[in-house]
């Protein structure tokens, strides 16, 4: 048997139900490693001694009918956690305690899983970096002083660095597949609606969407299928017959048509990034797929549109942090000289640049030139996928635009910054599910990922393409643990 | 178009973020690079295209307004800034 951190979720809940690990050994292992990798700084809150007594309490009395039989797992600090403090990367949050439950984290509890604790993430998950967490950088376990992608980059960080075994975090642009990508790990973003909101901190309500990150596909498969439920405290969660994720997830994709948009090809992207999308088209010919070219002809209008869309919703949603009912307070004068003070030292740069814009564009006068225009546009972009979807079954991109880089290199200019998230935020403006699977590495060593993108409700099909590509690609990490 | 240091401050105070000459110099200079970067839009012809205001298509469900959470009050207290028992304590509003 292999070292337990090294063993996929699939693994170890087949080792569990063999008897052959109880969770106690499998979550002590977790946590020892945990605590030699904390140069990595992918925790924000550990529950350590507590996942201990729960892993002691499930092997008393354990239930291998579970799906996630006593397995350790941390997830993104943007889930509310009851009893055990949630931050969202903001110092505006440092102090709460939530007094409820997630339901996607609550699912996972149901299903028998123990949580190990809360993962660093760019403050209210806007970032693309991690770079923007009042609790400091995360590093990327590929190498030394490396971004490990954001918004869930503790997620990733953690996942990719063997600390938890799969992880949860959430995509608004990107958040979920392109740390992924920069990781060397899976990363799925559901259709919006199909994993409910409820307990999440909010960015962006109509984009926002949980989705699991993984090692392999069968396990981002199995995760996905306990999270994903109709939940009624979340009035968009959709009410449909989801599929038995992992049962039915098949390599067979014999006929299967699959798309690539001729838009993504976008200016001053690396020839290697082109290079391993062509090898993606191969691997998925050698499946058994059909390639057909595509066009999404509005998406360079894509980003664009995000920036008015997303912090729109952020600056209504971020108003409810005024130093009140809970959260950080900074005293002052009188009570809006109290808010002002509160929210200005309570909130990062980047937070307070997007509550800024979003202000902006929904005020009077401005409405119309940028809201509703962007929501108009935002339309454009979801009919194009629509059409496309006429004719495929599944689009194939890269999922980022270049590489991981460097912690620091992007801080001091936003819109390059941005820019990480053109392959993604598409995705997201349409409400589409899509996963980021590895699938090679650049001349610097660091990995890159496609994306597959599905039909509404479809994550089964991209599921299937990307098992069926996994084999194909068969990819590895190679870590060199050179933060130990 | 550009925003100037009075809109900054202007949408600074809208937003409740209190923000200094010097932030304010920085904020007007990072958001008209973006806005420069979102006014790509403009060259879009919209004029017929109904605005998106959801991805699904399913309107917004009503439940009963039951009680679901009960003798949950000191919990929500506790995350309270201001140290008090019974209310949520903010400066003095009315003289």
């Amino acid at each position: 048997m292999s070292e337990i951190t090294k063993q996929s979720l699939n693994e170890l809940i087949d080792n569990i139900k063999n008897k052959k690990l109880s969770s106690l050994e499998i979550t002590k292992a977790f946590v020892e490693r945990s605590e030699k990798s904390k140069k990595l700084n992918a925790y924000v809150t550990d529950n350590f001694s507590q996942a201990l007594d729960n892993a002691k309490k499930f092997d008393e009395k354990p239930n291998f009918e579970l799906k996630l039989p006593g397995i350790p797992i941390a997830v993104k600090d943007l889930f509310c956690t009851e009893g055990t403090r949630t931050t969202a990367g903001s110092k505006i949050l440092n102090n709460f305690i939530p007094t409820y439950e997630s339901t996607v984290t609550k699912n996972m509890w149901n299903e028998g899983a123990i949580l190990l604790g809360k993962l660093n993430c760019d403050e209210f998950a806007m970032g693309s970096s991690n770079e923007t967490s009042f609790f400091g950088n995360v590093q990327n376990p590929i190498s030394e002083n490396l971004v490990p992608g954001g918004s869930s980059g503790g997620s990733s960080s953690a996942l990719a660095a063997n600390l938890t075994p799969v992880t949860i975090g959430t995509d608004t642009g990107g958040s979920i597949r392109q740390p992924a990508s920069f990781t060397g790990t899976v990363g799925l973003k559901p259709t919006y609606g199909s994993c409910s909101r409820y307990g999440i901190v909010a960015f962006a309500s109509s984009l926002d969407q949980a989705g699991p990150m993984s090692t392999n596909v069968k396990d981002a498969a199995l995760l996905l299928e306990v999270i994903s439920s109709f939940d009624k405290k979340d009035s968009t969660s959709i009410d449909f017959k989801r599929n038995k994720y992992s049962s039915e997830l098949t390599n067979n994709i014999k006929g299967l048509k699959i798309g690539i948009p001729n838009e993504y090809r976008v200016e001053g992207m690396p020839s290697e990034i082109e290079d391993l999308w062509k090898k993606g088209i191969d691997y998925a010919k050698e499946c058994g797929a059909e390639i057909i070219d595509i066009s999404l002809p509005h998406t360079k209008y894509a980003l664009p549109t995000y920036y008015i869309v997303a912090p729109a919703e952020a600056s209504s949603n971020l108003a409810r942090y005024d130093g009140v009912k809970y959260g950080f307070r900074s005293e002052g004068e009188n009570l809006i000289d109290m808010y002002e003070k509160t929210r200005s030292e309570g909130f990062g740069e980047e937070v307070k640049r997007r509550i800024l814009i979003g202000t902006y564009v929904l005020s009077s006068g401005y409405y119309d030139a940028y809201y509703l225009k962007a929501q108009k546009v935002r339309q454009l972009i979801k009919k194009d996928f629509d059409d496309a979807y006429k004719k495929v079954d599944a689009i194939l991109t890269p999922s980022t635009p270049s590489s991981a880089f460097k912690i620091g290199e992007k801080t001091n200019d936003p819109v390059s910054m941005y820019l990480n998230d053109i392959f993604t935020v598409p995705v997201n403006l349409a409400g589409l599910p899509g996963i980021s699977i590895p699938a090679g590495l650049d001349k610097k060593g660091f990995p890159l990922g496609l994306q597959i993108i599905g039909k509404p409700f479809d994550e089964q099909s991209i599921l299937n393409i990307a098992y069926s590509m996994e084999e194909k690609i068969s990819y590895k990490n190679n870590l060199t643990d050179w933060w130990i | 178009m550009t925003l100037d240091l009075k809109t900054v401050k202007h949408i600074s105070k809208l937003a409740r973020i209190s923000v200094d000459e010097e932030k304010a110099n920085k904020l007007a200079g990072d958001l008209n690079s973006i806005f420069e970067f979102i006014e790509k839009l403009n060259e879009l012809n919209t004029e017929n295209v109904e605005p998106l205001t959801s991805v699904a298509n399913t309107t917004l469900r009503f439940r009963e307004d039951e009680v679901q959470s009960q003798n949950i009050r000191e919990k929500i207290l506790s995350n309270s800034p201001d140290n008090n028992e019974d209310f949520f304590v903010v400066p003095k509003v009315v003289e």
